[in-house]
């Protein structure tokens, strides 16, 4: 199954490679790294996903743990979270074909970022289902170029890793995370 | 006080508590050894990088303190990677120092530059780049502290030429770690330890697998404790050896691959394992799915990612031997085991290894033979073996037999040819009053024998038997049972051993009579300087049992018969 780590790392050089690296050398495949600044600037975080069993799982966790610059490892699979994606996908918009995907566009709640006489570029952020919805409808117009960041996560909830969190809202579902999960 | 980024370096050492270091020197680290004479600690000079990295870890292993090396950019930090693997798979803790090409430099394939860090990356705990003067006294209190403490390992630490030229104010007190990620003190939840107590208290069959941890830790007395309390049996790992001592009658021997039948018997038959700062290694092991089928697990160990990594178990026991066993051991209650202490007697009555002093003297020189000799001859508290890879380590283990801890040095995991003779020379270093025997094959020591002359210059007095059968012994045994005798590569061409210790000036023998074995040994002993005794044992030897790759534990390959019938007196 795949699993989600968020993994809290010191904001030195070469950490990136020492995480990527424990992956390869005992053989699991990462599916998506993104690595970027926190709250705190010598703290950077990474949302890891990973094709693992339970135990696998364990054993990833204790390895990044054993990394002297890895500071807090959280799997949170099976834990509701936020999951996000974003893509830009630049898709081919001859006149005839324009707001027919505009209009797939505004169903998914994606943006138009650039428009040119033959091509569009839509911005979508969300869950991995959604833009894989999104792109599956408009792959029959020609998508010419797609990139996509690869998940962030975050835990719902005042539940903080860091215990840095001061808010004590609680968790509220926002229309967008009804549908990035509906659809 | 401002000092350089070199007078730094070796201050630092000194606060760790060094007073020796095994090393080699080159260009980019010259401003280190240019600071040298300023300092109290006493420099090795080595042969080859890859020796300075055993000699750090034979003086760790032997003596439980951080060894250290130090090399040059390029080729002399490439020249450690063998040794800091090898320290690197059996938790041996020692700090590597390579001078790396000026801070502009880096990036540019200047002469001698190479990614050493990057390079090291999987075989070091840890390791650092540093480029400034000023970063040089915190990064070397955090290389000893991560190297020693939780699991030791090896941790590298490159400088660059203008870090050790440059200089900066330097305080040893405010230069505190910063480590605030690393956990090295972890301990057990007490429900784990119900569980444990549970599991011991109504096994019937139970036996203590015993690994290096034991020694690491320096839990011997609280393992003592606690096989004496219970009657539990206790198996040992090849590095557990000495761990308990071999006369006690509750330690079965080493288990594995050529461990003795009983003992691997002993396993397969257990209904309950506890694994005590041991890692479940093929080689201890045999093929998973047939290992010790009936027997729930408890491991103790002190590396969170060894939990469930080979073999599942049923509790695990996070943290340092020691304090976990000093923590269980009040709330463990004796038990009679005497039906499953018969039951192995008679394991052993069945199968156990004949004594090897009952094989006929036909003319030929057992490498066995050897072993038991210089163990009889020269057992004692404070004598070292040191051995390197192959049959005469295994035949070394079965054959020798260790009561104290620390009293055999040898590459277990990495399972490093040339290990031997370096490695000795840091026990030397580290235990000058230990009497040091180095058992080594014919073709391992020709990997390191340049550090012949490291010894020489050193003065130090160590024992070299050269177990010589003029084959890849090990390898040809493999040949043998599993490549239908197909030799292919194994015979070797050897120099006269004897001649090349001559060369150096070092006293030699060669001996090819069983009688000649213990007076060789003695007349070595009483020698005030090193010896190389070549003995020419019987070239195609065989070391039994032998589990082979990926067979269960207890299918195990047997001495043929014709020898057992000689040597039985049934």
């Amino acid at each position: 199954m795949m699993n989600t780590f968020v993994v809290y790392v010191e904001n030195k050089p070469g950490v990136l490679t020492r995480v990527a690296s424990l992956f390869r050398r005992r053989a699991f495949n990462i599916d998506s790294l993104t690595v970027g600044r926190t709250e705190k600037p010598e703290v950077s975080r990474m949302t890891i996903t990973v094709d693992a069993d339970h135990d696998q799982a364990r054993r990833i966790e204790a390895n990044l743990y054993k990394l002297v610059n890895v500071l807090l490892v959280e799997n949170i699979t099976t834990e509701p979270a936020i999951v996000r994606d974003l893509a830009m996908i630049k898709v081919a918009a001859t006149h005839e074909a324009r707001s027919h995907v505009l209009e797939l566009a505004s169903v998914f709640r994606a943006r138009v970022v650039d428009v040119a006489p033959e091509s569009l570029i839509i911005e979508i952020t969300g869950g991995e289902d959604k833009i894989d919805g999104l792109l599956e409808v408009l792959r029959p117009y020609g998508v010419l170029e797609m990139v996509r960041t690869g998940i962030v996560a975050m835990r719902r909830g005042n539940k903080s890793s860091l215990a840095l969190s001061s808010s004590e809202e609680p968790a509220q579902a926002t229309a967008e995370d009804d549908l990035s999960q509906s659809v | 006080m401002i000092k350089t980024g070199a007078q730094i370096l070796w201050e630092c050492l000194e606060h760790e508590g060094v007073t020796h270091v095994f090393g080699y020197p080159g260009g980019a680290i010259l401003p280190a050894y240019d600071a040298l004479k300023h300092s109290k600690i006493h420099h090795v000079l080595v042969r080859h990088e890859q020796g300075a990295t055993h000699m750090a870890d034979g003086y760790a292993r032997a003596s439980g303190q951080t060894g250290v090396a130090v090399a040059t950019s390029g080729p002399g930090a490439t020249n450690m990677v063998t040794g800091i693997a090898t320290a690197m798979l059996d938790s041996s803790p020692i700090v590597c120092i390579t001078g790396q090409v000026g801070s502009k430099l880096i990036g540019s394939d200047a002469f001698q530059e190479t990614d050493i860090t990057g390079i090291t990356l999987p075989i070091t705990k840890h390791n650092y780049l540093v480029t400034r003067a000023d970063e040089l006294a915190r990064t070397m209190r955090e290389a000893f502290y991560v190297a020693r403490s939780g699991r030791p390992g090896p941790v590298l630490v490159d400088i660059t030429k203008d870090a050790q030229q440059s200089s900066c104010e330097f305080d040893w007190e405010a230069a505190k770690p910063q480590l605030p990620g690393y956990r090295p003190d972890l301990s057990p939840a007490p429900k784990e330890y119900e569980k444990a107590l549970e599991l011991i208290h109504s096994s019937k069959r139970p036996v203590i697998l015993l690994g290096h941890g034991a020694i690491v830790s320096g839990a011997m007395r609280e393992v003592r404790d606690l096989a004496e309390r219970t009657g539990i049996p206790v198996a040992l790992t090849l590095l557990g050896l000495g761990a308990l001592p071999a006369s006690h009658p509750l330690n079965l021997g080493m288990m594995g691959m050529h461990g003795e039948a009983w003992v691997n018997h002993t396993i397969q038959e257990a209904d309950l394992l506890i694994a005590l700062g041991m890692r479940f290694d093929d080689r201890v092991t045999g093929n998973l799915k047939t290992y010790a089928p009936n027997a729930k697990k408890i491991h103790v160990e002190i590396d969170p990612a060894e939990i469930n990594k080979n073999v599942k178990v049923d509790v695990a026991l996070v943290g340092d031997l020691r304090e976990v066993l000093h923590a269980m051991l009040p709330k463990i209650e004796s038990l009679d085991r005497s039906d499953w202490l018969d039951f192995i007697d008679r394991l052993k009555g069945d199968s156990a290894v004949r004594d090897i002093q009952n094989l006929p003297d036909s003319g030929h020189l057992y490498a066995a033979h050897v072993i038991n000799d210089l163990w009889r001859e020269a057992r004692g508290s404070n004598t070292v073996v040191v051995t390197d890879v192959g049959q005469h380590q295994m035949w070394e283990a079965q054959y020798y037999k260790h009561e104290e801890p620390r009293s055999l040095i040898t590459s277990g995991g990495l399972g490093t040819m040339g290990f031997a003779l370096p490695a000795a020379i840091g026990v030397k270093v580290a235990r000058p009053e230990a009497e040091v025997w180095v058992v080594v094959g014919d073709g391992g020591f020709q990997m390191t024998m340049c550090e012949l002359a490291t010894i020489v210059q050193e003065n130090l007095k160590i024992n070299i038997a050269i177990i010589n059968n003029g084959f890849l012994g090990m390898v040809r045994q493999w040949q043998e049972f599993f490549y239908d005798r197909n030799y292919q590569a194994t015979p070797l061409l050897n120099p006269d051993f004897a001649k090349v210790a001559e060369a150096y000036g070092i006293r030699n023998a060669t001996v090819t009579q069983r009688s000649q074995v213990v007076p060789t040994v003695q007349a070595a002993r009483q020698h005030d300087g090193a010896v190389l005794i070549n003995f020419h044992v019987e070239q195609e030897d065989t070391v039994y049992p032998m589990v082979a790759a990926g067979a269960a534990l207890h299918e195990m390959i047997r001495r043929p018969s014709p020898i057992v019938e000689t040597a039985a007196d049934e």
